[in-house]
């Protein structure tokens, strides 16, 4: 199976190389993501089967390419299975949708060849099974990204964006290096079998803090964020649905191999760190979206959020499993993984989603689109079903892993210290809090794109995307669904990665009545998203049907009533900046510093009233700018460096010489 | 579970669309005698869903299927949610397969819908309603699931049958937390009901109104939906009340038909004090002003969050 | 102890924990004499409930002085003050209410952290007591440390010596001389703060406090 695995790794290679050729034309185009497509959906099949195959010892591939002392080992175990089957689910689908919406982009030949190579680097980082082969698949992913993200390079934005991008993920790998060099201890073992057997005594901590840095920095922990909503937007939508659905997905198996699997058994403070990073993240995620009116921006921002609602359930399971309550870090890491891969799903249909916008009206900026509902209907659709599932409300399955978070929650009583027992109920409130903001959040993303009136003529003459595109929003919006109405099934397949993580799995819960889910025990929770949905659907179809069956079948279209002041205008609806206008005077005032000044010309005077805004990136301001104004400072006093004779040059390297030589000589 | 017991789940699920208007009747009464009017029959509220079931349905131009289809799920998702609530009876198989997480994220749904729909016909009433109604529900939400929590950790169970079971044994007492977790969920109602002192359902054509500028431009058929959903929600809300903090009297699946028959009287004593009581409150005081509000809300999230941390102080004394 | 009687007196610890953070909210006034007219009322009871479980009589004179000089006479001494300087007005807050309740609760958290795991050997109706009793303390604390008014600053202070008699009614024995030596010395705090109250008013014309920095030259 793992050959296969690799197999498909090296296919997506070559197709990566194929790609230079084959983008040329449109037909060649499509033919590369239509291969891209089947290579994943078949990676994702082998994922399945492995996730799903009684429990098997690790077969690993070997590789005779690598590190002159170490060989590469590639394999699939339980967890790389999940987030295989994860990634490439996603990556099918959206590669299903590049059929179609990729063929639009101005220059092909900037992002065919890239895109092979960034799924091939994923899938490379989840297959590897020693440190080298990670950093060689997790440096590819960054940079095939990195290209990607520089396709439309014309714009300054987005050169701004690559660059910071890239000085992010070279940070990122460079504490990764530093963490598996840790781990991989004097003498050197790089394969995580090695790895397991050595467990490096203390060095526990500071991986904890490596692997949030690097892994937290791919994935857009706050304050690390700072890249994601300039990256992920600037790629073409098939590619920032990757980035956003997937390739964060990879950063949190990054951390949840490292911190879980590698670094050896926890100790109860490391929860704390974590959920409080997490909480932090989840609010101000949301938030920022919500500031947000650029669609796509809008939802890098919330995926930010979603990382935030993942490391609340993964620092949950740290901190019960270093508790020795097994049953409770199960429930919590199921919890995170459920919703890993439900915001692949739902981030990815909201990426193409918003793609399909982009593409019918050239339009990104929420206050120039509307009333797209019945331009698109099928992407309208697909769309609701993905914001009603990110705002995490039932019958969907954002729902589904949110719930199993409270539950988790709702267990912290069962531990024994007093700092987690205290700061877990605050978090609970902080998740509750985001969920609802996220509700908001996607109220606005929904209605200001697709619902009220056209505000621009761009937006009124939009047409319907291709069937390609359609086909693939629709499934992954039928994914959502299923997720879930049916999520025993999902959980149970979890059922190895958990025991793999956290040492046990949750009770089987296929066998349940209604097919609910039932975590602990019956007497305390349950939850059936299949009844729950049937049940909504009967009543709505008996509301229906009654209400017809009574009432008066009249129906007359008139001009809309508004109280009685209807104004012709579309410019007089609301707009994204005035729905969120009152969340920002509530929470803006602190998180960004927000102010409002109202010019208000005297009555009479025909001056302009204005209305000015202005919030300020908070965490940009404490930390990056200060990094910058050193960084400049710095490079300003090395300029000198470029201006020395060569034997200066000489004394310069061979004081570092003997400065190495004297850090050897006294470390022993 | 045997056949009577979804019998009377059935039994249940239709009562609390039967009753819903007549409550909303009785609450409209009371109010109308505290400030010394006569007042509208208690089985007003029947005739005018009646009358605008029967009138034509006036659509706005532009409005999309959304608009057309919202009231239906809308009426849908809360009808679910108030049948999952316990009313004379607990222990039914519905409480089973759904907790009060389940319950909060159903009306959620349901506000989710309501907003979008709001939004629609692109009005700018519908706007400034759904987007003040997001804004509460970003305070309110968290605040309910933060005295839910109270309950849970309290009880040991998020299903409403098992914690209200644990308040009628021994292990339930006086505690502050539970006290706190009370004013946290009668915030949180009188908020989500759009009664005063956060939004008045009598008004239209004031600025401070949230509820009504979202349904401003149903009519007919739609708005008669609408209008039963939000009964049902203020049934849904105090009757949640009153199985949790007043479980007495209510019967447990499976008992005698004079079981039902005294649960069935206490539901209905307990719904008229809460209504009364509701009433009472709202006569007294004043509309807020809109960014009042959110302090109003932003309290009970602190009362559930204060409850919640309270509780491991008495936890742990146990 | 029966579980009713130690449910009773969490009850009444727990309500003035949550008064106090009324206090906090508070930004009128009156209201603000009102709570904690409140406040003294909850210690009064609380202590007297102490007193009957603990069979101590001496802490029913301790409740009677609370219910008396916090609960009656300073309250009503306060408002008078407050309307011949005229200043029935909202109070201007350093930070405003919704940061200050969130820091207030995590210092609810903090002390709970604090003071359970110290007192392990106490019974657990003292440590609960003590936790109540230290959070109301700290709140009283915060609210000195967000107010600029000297009238709503007196009032934090005199919450926070309600959380001092609470901590010592419950933590068995303290002298009742002690009490009433602090009854007392809270007195005369307060006559003097209500002279010095008066003697600002003349000086500046207002019991902004910032004003007094100012006049230091210390203000910003």
């Amino acid at each position: 199976m793992s050959q296969l695995a690799a197999s498909g790794v090296g296919l997506l290679l070559a197709l990566s190389v194929l790609g230079i050729f084959a983008a040329r034309r449109t037909p060649g185009t499509r033919l590369i993501y239509a291969a891209c497509a089947a290579v994943c959906a078949g990676l994702a099949g082998v994922a399945l089967l492995r996730l799903l195959a009684p429990a098997g010892g690790l077969e690993s591939v070997e590789i005779p390419i690598g590190l002159p002392l170490g060989r590469t080992f590639l394999g699939l175990d339980p967890l790389s299975a999940a987030f295989a089957l994860i990634v490439n689910l996603a990556a099918a689908i959206v590669s299903g949708y590049a059929i179609g919406y990729g063929v639009h982009a101005r220059e092909p030949q900037r992002v065919v060849p890239f895109y092979p190579a960034f799924i091939a680097g994923m899938n490379l980082v989840l297959l590897a099974q020693d440190a080298f082969s990670f950093l060689v698949g997790w440096e590819l992913m960054s940079l095939a990204s990195w290209a990607l993200v520089l396709s439309e390079h014309r714009s300054p934005e987005n050169r701004h964006a690559a660059l910071v991008y890239l000085i992010m993920a070279s940070g990122g790998a460079l504490t990764l290096l530093l963490a598996f060099g840790l781990l991989a201890g004097p003498e050197g073992g790089y394969s995580f079998e090695a790895i397991r057997r050595v467990s490096a005594s203390g060095v526990g901590p500071i991986v904890l803090l490596l692997a949030l840095l690097g892994a937290g920095s791919k994935a857009g922990l706050v304050p690390l964020h700072a890249w994601l909503p300039l990256a992920h937007p600037a790629a073409p939508s098939h590619v920032s649905a990757l980035m956003s659905g997937v390739m964060t997905k990879v950063a949190v198996y990054g951390f949840v191999r490292l911190v879980f699997d590698l670094a050896g058994p926890p100790a109860w403070w490391w929860s704390v760190p974590v959920l409080v990073i997490a909480a932090v993240t989840a609010l101000l995620g949301v938030l920022y979206a919500l500031m947000e009116h650029d669609l796509k921006r809008l939802l890098a921002y919330h995926t930010v959020e979603n990382i935030g609602i993942i490391f609340i359930g993964l620092g949950l399971a740290l901190a019960f499993e270093a508790s020795g309550l097994r049953a409770a870090a199960a429930l919590a890491f199921a919890a995170a993984i459920f919703h890993v891969f439900n915001h692949s799903l739902f981030k990815s249909l909201l990426f193409m989603g918003s793609g399909a916008v982009l593409n019918a009206t050239g339009e990104r900026d929420m206050e120039r689109l509307g009333g797209l509902i019945k331009a698109m209907p099928a992407t309208a659709v697909a769309f609701l079903v993905g914001c009603i599932a990110i705002s995490a409300l039932p019958p969907f399955n954002g729902f589904v892993s949110e719930w199993l978070t409270f539950q988790a929650i709702l267990l912290s009583p069962q531990l024994p210290q007093w700092v987690p027992r205290l700061l877990v109920p605050a978090v609970g409130a902080t998740l509750a809090c985001s969920a609802a903001l996220a509700a908001a959040c996607f109220v606005k993303a929904f209605g200001m794109t697709f619902l009220g009136r056209p505000r621009t003529q761009a937006a009124s003459s939009a047409a319907e995307t291709d069937r390609c595109s359609q086909i693939a929003m629709l499934s992954l919006a039928l994914l959502c669904l299923l997720a879930g109405i049916l999520p025993g099934f999902v959980i149970d397949s979890l059922g190895a990665v958990t025991q793999m993580a956290v040492g046990a799995r949750l009770a089987p819960q296929s066998g349940q009545a209604w097919l609910r889910i039932v975590p602990i025990d019956i007497h305390r929770s349950a939850y059936s998203g299949l009844l729950v949905f049937v049940m909504i659907l009967l009543a709505a179809a008996a509301t229906a049907f009654a209400v017809r069956r009574v009432a008066s079948h009249a129906l007359r279209r008139s001009a809309a009533w508004d109280c009685g002041f209807p104004d012709a205008s579309p410019a007089t609806q609301y707009t994204a900046g005035s729905f969120a206008q009152p969340i920002r005077r509530v929470f803006g005032s602190v998180v960004f510093r927000a102010r409002e000044q109202l010019t208000m010309p005297r009555p009479g005077d025909t001056a302009v009233a204005r209305l000015q805004v202005e919030l300020r990136d908070t965490v940009w301001d404490a930390l990056y700018t200060p990094i910058i104004r050193f960084v400049a400072a710095t490079a300003e006093r090395l300029n000198r460096m470029q201006f020395l004779t060569i034997r200066n040059y000489l004394t310069l390297v061979f004081a570092a010489l003997v400065a190495l030589l004297i850090i050897v000589g006294t470390w022993r | 579970m045997s056949y009577s017991d979804w019998l009377i789940q059935l039994a249940q699920t239709a009562l609390v669309l039967g009753v819903a208007p007549l409550l909303s009747g009785v609450t409209r009464k009371i109010r109308a005698r505290l400030l010394r009017r006569q007042g509208a029959s208690v089985l007003q509220p029947y005739h005018d869903l009646l009358k605008l079931i029967r009138k034509e349905a006036v659509v706005a131009e532009n409005a999309s299927w959304l608009f057309r289809a919202a009231p239906y799920l809308i009426f849908a998702t809360t009808w679910v949610a108030a049948a999952l609530v316990p009313t004379f009876a607990s222990g039914l198989p519905l409480g089973a397969v759904a907790d009060i997480i389940v319950i909060v994220a159903l009306l959620g749904t349901a506000r989710f819908l309501l907003a979008l729909a709001g939004l629609d016909v692109g009005t700018s009433f519908g706007g400034l309603g759904s987007s003040r109604e997001m804004l509460f529900a970003s305070l309110a939400e968290p605040a309910m699931l933060m005295a839910v929590f109270t309950l849970s950790l309290f009880a040991g169970s998020t299903q409403l049958s098992s914690i209200s079971a644990y308040m009628l044994g021994p292990g339930a007492g006086i505690n502050i937390s539970l006290a706190l977790a009370l004013v946290a969920l009668i915030i949180v109602s009188i908020g989500e009901n759009a009664r005063i002192p956060v939004d008045n359902p009598a008004t239209h054509l004031e600025l401070t109104m949230v509820h009504e500028a979202m349904i401003l431009e149903y009519s007919g058929r739609h708005l008669a939906v609408l209008e039963a959903a939000a009964a049902v929600k203020l049934l849904l809300y105090l009757s949640l009340i009153a199985c949790v903090f007043t479980p007495w009297g209510t019967a447990v699946a499976g008992a005698g038909v004079l079981a039902y028959a005294v649960g069935l009287l206490a539901w209905a004593m307990k719904l008229a004090l809460l209504a009364f009581l509701l009433v009472l409150f709202e006569t007294a005081i004043a509309k807020m002003r809109v960014f009042r509000v959110p302090e109003f809300l932003g309290i009970a999230l602190m009362l559930g969050l204060l409850g919640t941390i309270l509780l491991f102080v008495s936890r742990v004394s146990r | 102890m029966s579980p009713l009687d130690s449910d009773i007196a969490h009850l009444l610890a727990g309500s003035m924990v949550l008064l106090s953070f009324l206090l906090l909210y508070q930004d009128r006034m009156f209201a603000l004499l009102n709570v904690f007219a409140l406040h003294a009322y909850a210690l009064a009871c609380s202590v007297a409930w102490q007193a009957y479980l603990q069979r101590a009589p001496h802490l029913f004179i301790t409740a009677l002085i609370a219910l008396l000089f916090k609960g009656v006479i300073i309250p009503l001494a306060l408002r008078r003050i407050v309307v011949r300087l005229g200043i029935h007005r909202s109070i201007e807050t350093v930070v405003s209410v919704g940061p200050t309740m969130l820091f207030g609760i995590a210092l609810v958290g903090l002390s709970i952290v604090v003071m359970l795991p110290v007192t392990q050997a106490e019974g657990p109706f003292v440590r609960e007591d003590l936790a109540f009793a230290l959070s109301v303390l700290l709140l009283g604390f915060l609210m000195m440390v967000t107010r600029r008014n000297a009238v709503s600053q007196v009032i934090g202070f005199m919450s926070l010596e309600n959380g001092l008699v609470l901590a010592a009614s419950g933590a068995r024995g303290m002298p009742l001389v002690v009490e009433i030596s602090v009854g007392f010395s809270v007195l005369i705090a307060f006559i003097v703060i209500g002279i010095f109250l008066f003697r600002i008013r003349e000086r500046f014309d207002t019991v902004d406090l910032q004003a007094l920095d100012m006049s230091r030259g210390e203000a910003l």
